[in-house]
């Protein structure tokens, strides 16, 4: 810290904001600095392979990042080209992106859905044993899904039986297919969390509202259509990001559920080619940043949204 | 590459989404039919029916599962007891991740935690307050695997010739030699947490920062005029104030840690002495084929959890009824 720490503060100025003032406790120059440095190493390593992606493999193999902006010519897509359509090894990516695509969209739309009826049953609709359920299901976002991953992998590849009693047969799916099992787990998982997320917004909403659509004659699925889903739009936005940036930036669900090389989803592939760091390591930025760049815009775009859930799921009151 | 090879995929989603809307449909229908007859049990029913399903058979089922099969061998064969939790505290390989597990928790949580505290407080009323915080908070969209690509270059270590890793780089401009950083244990466990604090740093700077604009301006004051030191206020005034933020930042923080698998396969792949108790879990079970062993260590996972759980939702509640 500065020395002007030490110096007797100056009278609150009418007008600062609290904010003005504890920056001045803290020292404005030091402060300065010390943020600086943090939001620099924050965005330096992205940056980073964002450059490399774009240099010709052989710079990446042989010189860092940074002297690209000595020689600035060496600037190519050749990279991306090569990861997302090329039929050599580590190319065709686009087919796990894809998969990527075709997984997040069910795997996001699904579990808000449900976790949306859910969640106004258990908060609008009367019914005996509807606390006890609601805290079974909070309690149930403690399970980490690795507890679940063995059987239920299980439960896809042999069935479900009590004893000889056969409740569901084996599903055996393969090839493309196994991307159902992908949708279902990754649906499963991101119930407890969204159900109580949505819990807590649709608790929140006026009694009245409720009761005069009652009284008007409307039933619980049309108030549910016609009044709470327009009302909490809001927080399925904020539950709908959280989810889609999850599955697309899953990996363990992925990798278990959708084992084949042609069926993984992108991160899946990724996470694993840069565990090995084999062959075509040269690839991973490029690879990589077609992975990162497109929960980030979105990430970017509807900040306010995740925000928004980030808070009224951690910080309460 | 043809496009060809893609339209089986977005046959398969049509299908999806075509058999979601179907059974959608249904459900309304049934929820529809229930509410004209006021019964609202039945429409209670059909609402929950899904979720309920969805949990009861993927998660419930399968939790059970997993702890009877953790008394028993690899391929569920026979009962072994408590064989396979004596191994893992005691198995030297098992006892390394559960020490590395516990570096994590305690780490990774904290400094996570103490970073946010300190940036959002930095920034808090700052000129470009927003862009700050944009920049921390980015990484947060970038997923584990993406954030291990980004880091494992910034290590990256060659033998011979110019490094093409920042780090080393770093280390040469300063005289020293270039390390092989992620083969150094027990130094590589610290690499690979800087991964997760990058990420999670950003999640307690929102959460923080949206907590300090609570603090009233007038207890500030008053601790000012009373003489106190910014140090004072900062430990006696502000700390206490955002106390309920911290520990659900420091406790959400612990969760994801004790969670993690991504950071450890894609860096390490557990070599080196780096492997967790959850990245574990998936070697056991779908590498090595020992069952009892990947549900045991899941178990140990759920038992690490369940104190912290209820020590929030206690915290909770507390909050609840002190707001009332």
């Amino acid at each position: 810290m500065s020395t002007d720490v030490q110096t007797p503060e100056p009278v609150a100025r009418i007008g600062e904001t609290r904010g003005q003032r504890l920056r001045r406790v803290l020292s404005s120059r030091a402060a300065s600095v010390v943020a600086l440095v943090i939001a620099a190493l924050w965005t330096i390593p992205t940056f980073g392979l964002f450059v490399s992606s774009f240099r010709p493999e052989d710079d990446i193999r042989t010189s860092g990042w940074w002297n690209f902006f000595a020689d600035p010519g060496s600037f190519t897509l050749e990279t991306y080209n090569y990861v997302l359509y090329s039929d050599s090894q580590g190319g065709g990516l686009i087919v796990n992106l894809v998969n990527t695509v075709v997984i997040t969209i069910i795997g996001v739309v699904v579990p808000v859905a449900f976790a949306a009826m859910a969640a106004y049953a258990l908060s609008w609709i009367e019914f005996r044993g509807r606390n006890l359920l609601y805290v079974g299901i909070f309690a149930l976002q403690v399970v980490p899904l690795q507890m679940a991953l063995i059987p239920l992998l299980a439960f896809f590849s042999k069935g479900l039986h009590i004893g000889d009693f056969t409740i569901m047969p084996a599903w055996q799916l393969d090839g493309v297919n196994t991307i159902v099992q992908v949708w279902v787990a990754h649906s499963i998982f991101g119930l407890p969390l969204a159900i109580f997320l949505l819990h807590n917004f649709m608790r929140e909403l006026p009694g009245d509202v409720m009761e005069a659509a009652r009284i008007d004659g409307a039933s619980h699925s049309q108030i549910f259509r016609k009044v709470v889903l327009p009302l909490v739009t809001p927080a399925l936005a904020s539950i709908g990001i959280f989810q889609f940036l999850w599955v697309w930036n899953d990996f363990l669900v992925g990798r278990t559920f959708a084992p084949g090389e042609a069926t993984r989803p992108l991160t899946a592939v990724l996470g694993d080619m840069a565990g090995t760091w084999g062959f075509g390591w040269t690839r991973l930025p490029a690879a990589g940043f077609i992975a990162i760049i497109v929960p980030l815009v979105v990430f970017l775009l509807l900040q306010r949204y995740f925000v928004r859930g980030l808070l009224a799921g951690s910080v309460k009151g | 590459m043809e496009i060809s090879a893609l339209i089986d995929r977005f046959g398969l989603l049509a299908i999806g989404l075509v058999a979601f809307a179907v059974i959608l449909m249904a459900l309304y229908g049934l929820a529809e039919l229930a509410s004209r007859r006021d019964r609202s049990r039945a429409v209670a029913f059909v609402f929950l029916a899904p979720a309920v399903l969805f949990l009861a058979v993927g998660l419930v089922y399968p939790a059970v599962r997993t702890v009877v099969m953790s008394f028993f061998n690899k391929d569920g064969s026979e009962f072994v007891g408590f064989d396979n939790y004596a191994w893992a505290v005691s198995d030297p390989d098992a006892l390394q991740i559960l020490l590395n597990t516990a570096l994590w928790i305690v780490i990774v949580p904290m400094v996570s935690t103490a970073l946010g505290l300190v940036y959002a407080v930095l920034i808090d009323g700052r000129r470009g307050e927003r862009v700050y915080k944009a920049l921390v908070f980015l990484p947060m969209g970038i997923s584990f695997v993406g954030a291990s690509i980004i880091w494992k270059f910034m290590y990256q270590y060659k033998g011979s010739g110019e490094q093409i890793g920042l780090l080393n780089q770093v280390m040469i401009w300063f005289g020293a030699e270039p390390v092989n950083w992620l083969n150094e244990h027990p130094g590589n466990n610290f690499l690979l947490m800087v991964v997760l604090v990058w990420i999670e740093v950003g999640f307690s700077t929102v959460v923080l920062s949206a907590a300090l604009k609570g603090v009233p301006t007038e207890i500030v004051e008053a601790a000012r005029i009373d003489g106190a030191k910014p140090s004072e206020i900062f430990w006696h005034v502000t700390v206490p104030s955002i106390r309920s933020a911290i520990v659900v930042v420091a406790v959400t923080v612990f969760i994801a840690t004790l969670k993690l698998f991504d950071i450890v396969r894609a860096m390490t792949q557990g070599h080196h002495g780096t492997d967790v108790l959850a990245h574990n879990m998936v070697e056991q079970a779908f590498r090595l084929y020992n069952d009892g062993r990947g549900a045991t260590m899941a178990v140990v996972l759920f038992l690490l959890v369940v104190p912290v759980v209820i020590y929030q939702v206690r915290n909770m509640r507390r909050q609840e009824q002190e707001a009332r």
